[in-house]
């Protein structure tokens, strides 16, 4: 008799609450599109926030609600951009690949040092102390707080400035965004010639803090052919739209900070 | 009066010198797991904040209520877990519709509040020293209350960890056990107070 209660008991609270959960599944119901769980699946799904949503579920819902493109995810590229097309029966188009450069050539021979840091290891708190370690305002600080935050384990300090491992880059630009000097640049994945430094300053300034500084001389804009370069302030900068990477500005530059790779730069772990 | 005092005593008793984690070593898992942000950790302590004081009430109901007439009292644990997995099932709803932000940050640790064993844990401890109603909805609150702020101080100092240049055996996981352990030890020095 009394298992028949502990029967009717338990078969009698599982239901009284089984009610409840689908009185409130209906008052809580969330619409959701099923297209996303789908472009979800499509997204690499490293969260890594490149697309400027906080992961790759709100980026796909944003692709679904038509408030990103299908390309958003910069991680993905192509590929993953081909397959949301597919998914919502639109063209995907091009995707040009991008990778992280850090504009920076001043390692610890070339850039002058203020002072020894000795705080917390991260650059946005070396940056509060006057600027960080290095007397030039738009040097690397080389704590490596991007490397911290690079999703796929691309950056390393290598003698005091980052060091982007290209062929590792994702091209999702959260380091762009961590780096508190902003002196981090998407650019394309194929571009061969970078300025290595972004100080605009001017010459005799940047003459003083670092030995491998761009001094605004105006020499590449001069010898570039297609007029892919030019200068701002005192600081020269590429147009990846113009450039042929011929490398005419990285033999005129006096001072050697524009800079051909060959081959991709790969950091040894 | 001297009632209203006594359930005031007995909940300060609860947050701190009985504290879940800090005392009773209770819920590690959601402890270790939310709380590298503080505001998911507090978002973690208002959800289980809300399934403890309401699982109280309604374990209380059923077993004083239910289990002891029928003399059923030997399965109060499964009673239990059913009416604390229903209690999760509907918070995790509630937030999914009107927090979904903290619905993201929580995962997986969400619906794991059906195995935390604090809720289990402070459903059996009212039957056990055989709380009345109100002691029971007080002492379940004010243990969640507990156990939210133990996350939250522990939320902080990992904040402040990850600043810290630690040698390489220690990094990740060990420090977080020793600094929870290295807390753990100072709340001992509140079981020196009786009430």
């Amino acid at each position: 008799m009394e298992i028949l209660y502990a029967f009717l008991l338990f078969a009698g609270i599982s239901l009284v609450l089984g009610a409840m959960l689908a009185i409130a599944s209906k008052v809580f119901a969330v619409k959701v599109d099923p297209r996303i769980p789908e472009v979800v699946e499509c997204l690499p799904g490293a969260n890594c926030g490149g697309c400027g949503f906080s992961g790759c579920s709100a980026c796909a819902e944003a692709i679904v609600n038509g408030e990103a493109k299908v390309s958003a995810c910069p991680v993905g590229g192509q590929e993953a951009a081909d397959k949301i097309a597919a998914v919502m029966g639109v063209e995907a188009g091009t995707v040009v690949r991008m990778r992280a450069q850090v504009m920076c050539s001043g390692t610890h021979g070339n850039a002058k040092e203020k002072y020894i840091y000795e705080g917390p290891h991260d650059c946005a708190a070396a940056m509060r102390l006057g600027g960080g370690p290095k007397e030039c305002p738009n040097g690397c600080i080389g704590l490596g707080s991007c490397a911290v935050h690079c999703a796929n384990d691309a950056i390393r300090v290598v003698d005091g400035v980052a060091v982007v491992d290209a062929e590792k880059c994702g091209g999702c630009g959260v380091c762009v965004e961590t780096c508190p000097k902003h002196i981090i640049r998407l650019i394309p994945f194929d571009a061969k010639v970078h300025v290595g430094c972004s100080s605009p300053d001017k010459g005799v300034q940047v003459k003083g803090y670092c030995d491998a500084g761009c001094i605004g001389c105006r020499l590449c804009t001069k010898v570039c052919e297609t007029g892919a370069i030019h200068v701002d302030g005192f600081i020269a900068s590429i147009d990846y739209e113009k450039c042929t990477s011929c490398g005419k500005c990285a033999e005129k530059c006096p001072r050697k900070i524009i800079i051909v790779k060959d081959e991709k730069v790969t950091v040894e772990a | 009066m001297e009632q209203l005092i006594d359930i005031l005593l007995l909940m300060l008793s609860s947050v701190l010198v009985q504290n879940f984690i800090f005392a009773k070593f209770y819920g590690i898992c959601p402890f270790l797991g939310v709380s590298d942000k503080p505001d998911t950790a507090l978002g973690m302590g208002l959800a289980v904040t809300f399934v403890i004081t309401l699982s109280s009430a309604a374990t209380w109901a059923v077993y004083y209520l239910m289990l002891e007439p029928l003399g059923l009292t030997y399965l109060k644990t499964i009673a239990f877990i059913l009416i604390i997995a229903a209690l999760v099932q509907l918070i995790e709803m509630f937030l999914k519709k009107f927090v979904p932000s903290l619905y993201q940050a929580l995962g997986i640790y969400l619906p794991l509040i059906t195995t935390n064993c604090a809720v289990l844990g402070s459903a059996l401890l009212n039957i056990q020293n055989g709380y009345n109603f109100v002691y029971s909805v007080a002492v379940g609150f004010s243990a969640a209350i507990g156990f939210t702020m133990a996350i939250l101080i522990f939320a902080g100092v990992r904040v402040r960890l990850q600043f810290a240049e630690t040698p390489k055996s220690f990094e990740g996981m060990p420090l977080v056990l020793i600094s929870a352990g290295l807390i753990a030890m100072a709340f001992s020095g509140f079981s020196g107070i009786s009430f």
